[in-house]
């Protein structure tokens, strides 16, 4: 029974989470909190700012863990399942299709319709991210990472994991 | 085929481990491995599956893990790059979580956490530059300008969902009819 309700918890937020893992993170709530009961507000709170504060997407990370919680091991897989499953299954079909009439005028142009969409959401995400760091740590702190990152990545070519290592390191010494 | 699933784990696992702020962070870690590092699949496969996955409700780093790692390697690769990208931070999580509480507090790990955005940030930047080209050269400085443009209005002055946008254009793109001139420049002021 507890396994169905780590399903559906689960289950509801990813299929109705338009927007990628952060958007679904108040449905998450929804169901963890005010309907399971499973945790209290300031439980989530917790876990969300947790979660945040570690690398790789959020959804997975909060069902990971918030089905461990509930039912152990096979809890947390039930809930990762859930997550993921049914949007990747949909995703795969849709994907097959596109690919067989690839070649085809009008699936090219849906690829080139959809481009500059793509280019503006990517823009806002870019936006948002280079304000949050001004926010955090100041206008001289997000221009020197700013440059020294764009130089390492596109100048000199550095591999991104080296640059975020590297990043990582300069903040925990430094901000 | 082993080579296939190690190279698959290798990447989805960076992916994973580097992606701070949430699934869409990943987004350019993504593209380095698969298009510039792998050479899965090309600039224009990477925009569709980027597209597709932005439709479809759900997680996008999984979304893209789990496709790709598939198209590369069948159901075995997508499980592999599915597990590789999630698991690790979570078990990190689930061991933070139930050993040290105040993790989150530690001075240091709030400077990392901080120092990464920019970063991510730069790479955003680049990617989005080379859908700007891309689209500039598939539809013409003019007709890409006023789409960009129209899309920035629609999605963030009035709020209409990127899902709804994308999905009108998909549309559009299959009932338009092939080679009528007139026709394309209504349907794409009409969008624009």
């Amino acid at each position: 029974m507890i396994y169905w309700h780590i399903f559906l918890a689960f289950f509801i937020p990813g299929i109705v989470g338009y927007g990628g893992g952060p958007a679904s993170i108040p449905l998450v709530e929804n169901e963890v909190v005010d309907r399971y009961g499973w945790m209290t507000v300031p439980e989530f709170s917790e876990v969300l700012a947790i979660g945040n504060a570690l690398p790789g997407p959020i959804a997975t990370k909060m069902a990971g863990y918030i089905g461990y919680e509930q039912g152990g091991i096979l809890g947390a897989v039930v809930g990762i399942f859930a997550t993921v499953a049914p949007s990747l299954i949909i995703m795969i079909v849709l994907l097959g299709v596109l690919y067989r009439f690839k070649d085809s005028p009008k699936v090219k142009r849906m690829t080139n319709y959809i481009r500059p969409i793509i280019a503006v959401l990517l823009g806002v995400m870019t936006f948002n991210f280079f304000f949050n760091s001004y926010v955090d740590t100041g206008i001289m702190q997000t221009i020197f990472l700013v440059v020294a990152s764009y130089l390492l990545l596109e100048k000199w070519k550095v591999h991104p994991a080296y640059v975020i290592t590297a990043s990582l390191a300069y903040g925990g010494l430094f901000l | 085929m082993k080579m296939k699933q190690l190279d698959l784990f290798l990447a989805f696992f960076r992916v994973g481990m580097l992606g701070y702020g949430g699934g869409p962070s990943s987004i350019p870690l993504v593209h380095k491995e698969v298009v510039e590092k792998y050479k899965w699949m090309n600039d224009d496969d990477f925009a569709d599956v980027l597209a597709l996955g932005n439709t479809l409700p759900g997680p996008i780093a999984t979304k893209m893990a789990g496709y790709i790692g598939y198209r590369v390697a069948g159901f075995t690769g997508m499980v592999n790059a599915v597990m590789a990208t999630i698991v690790p931070t979570i078990l990190l999580m689930i061991v933070l979580l139930t050993s040290i509480s105040s993790f989150k507090d530690l001075p240091w790990v709030a400077g990392m956490t901080k120092a990464v955005v920019p970063v991510v940030g730069v790479m955003l930047a680049t990617l989005t530059w080379d859908f700007f080209k891309k689209s500039n050269e598939t539809l013409g400085k003019v007709t890409a300008g006023l789409m960009v443009v129209g899309g920035l209005i629609l999605m963030e002055v009035l709020n209409v969902h990127p899902a709804i946008l994308i999905l009108v254009l998909l549309i559009l793109a299959l009932a338009k009819k092939d080679k009528t001139p007139e026709l394309e420049k209504k349907i794409e002021r009409g969008v624009g």
